[in-house]
């Protein structure tokens, strides 16, 4: 978990030294961008939980996911449909999904190692 | 557990990535609130309003303080300077835009007044004598402009719209007739439907002058 967090900061970082500043008119577009890629993260973290994680899907994913939706973003502008939301309203939708299987996995772990009964318990609380 | 490593080695980078944007957007968004289009509107236009009060309540205290100023001399010189109001027998000049629309292919500038419109009628009046005249208001002084300012008229680097109210003091026979005479100015813009009403009066208020009178580059000299 170190390791992405590092990561994290470190792209914070060298975003805010950054002396490009994108123009405002882009900011919709890079919003789903990050939207995007958040949800490839908590994906990937969540495969990684499953012991399903594969590289090359992950990186994959996280570029075509957030190429995909600023594109689908950028034509809805063009045709004036608000794709913007439905890309907001997907992934938001799935970094949330994500975000409870993780959890669930981790409640998981923790209470393996106890008492058998109290886990099952613990299942039926969180289902 | 060597793929979970792997794994997150892979998900550390796409972090980065998400952290560059993630501080990106927040650059930007702080940049968009600084901006001016998104300050709080009502702020500004109370600030607007609040100025505008100030400074017409300074215009009146210059207007008292030039009230106060005594001396026989001085008045006669301030007079002169347009810095007094006056009143007088003469002329209130309304004008306005046609009340025609263009037809297709004419120019639909002919039918609004211009400031070649206006010059021609203050020309015509000062020709006629007028003493003193204001426009919309504006004191009419040695250093006033009157030209267009897009839709607008521009005095005194005051900009007003149509409907325009020339005052005029002076002889009012003479300036009405100035501006009725055959082939005159009333009669030219007449063919364009502008809109020119002469109401002579024995009592026109002209106001004064009430900007700033700067020299910044003339200076005093003796004559050659």
């Amino acid at each position: 978990m170190a390791l992405p967090i590092t990561g994290l900061i470190l792209g914070l970082i060298l975003g805010s030294l950054c002396p490009i500043l994108v123009p405002i008119a882009y900011s919709k577009l890079f919003s789903v961008a990050i939207l995007a890629s958040l949800d490839a993260i908590f994906g990937g973290l969540r495969a990684a939980a499953n012991n399903k994680f594969e590289n090359v899907v992950f990186i994959t994913g996280f570029f075509s996911n957030a190429l995909m939706a600023t594109f689908l973003v950028y034509i809805g502008d063009r045709l004036g449909i608000d794709l913007y939301y439905v890309a907001l309203l997907a992934f938001g939708f799935r970094i949330f999904k994500n975000l409870a299987t993780l959890r669930r996995h981790y409640l998981k772990k923790r209470t393996a190692p106890s008492v058998a009964e109290e886990k099952s318990t613990l299942n039926e609380i969180i289902e | 557990m060597k793929i979970v490593k792997k794994g997150q080695l892979s998900i550390a980078s796409v972090c980065m990535v998400v952290g560059f944007l993630l501080a990106l957007q927040f650059r930007m968004t702080e940049d968009m609130r600084e901006s001016l289009p998104y300050q709080r509107v009502e702020e500004l236009s109370d600030r607007l309003i609040q100025t505008e009060k100030e400074r017409d309540a300074l215009l009146e205290e210059v207007a008292n303080l030039n009230k106060r100023l005594g001396g026989e001399q001085e008045t006669a010189l301030r007079r002169q300077a347009a810095l007094t109001a006056m009143k007088g027998e003469g002329v209130i000049v309304k004008m306005d835009d046609s009340k025609q629309t263009a037809r297709a292919g004419e120019n639909a500038n002919l039918y609004i007044i211009h400031d070649d419109d206006m010059l021609r009628v203050i020309n015509e009046l000062r020709a006629a004598g007028a003493e003193a005249i204001s426009i919309n208001g504006q004191r009419l002084i040695g250093t006033s402009e009157i030209r267009c300012a897009g839709p607008t008229l521009s005095v005194n680097n005051v900009r007003s719209a149509a409907p325009f109210e020339i005052r005029a003091i002076g002889d009012k026979k003479n300036l009405e007739s100035a501006l009725k005479m055959r082939g005159g100015v009333a009669e030219t813009l007449k063919v364009w439907g502008i809109q020119l009403e002469i109401a002579p009066s024995d009592s026109v208020y002209v106001p004064p002058y009430r900007g700033i009178i700067r020299f910044n580059y003339a200076k005093t000299a003796e004559e050659e």
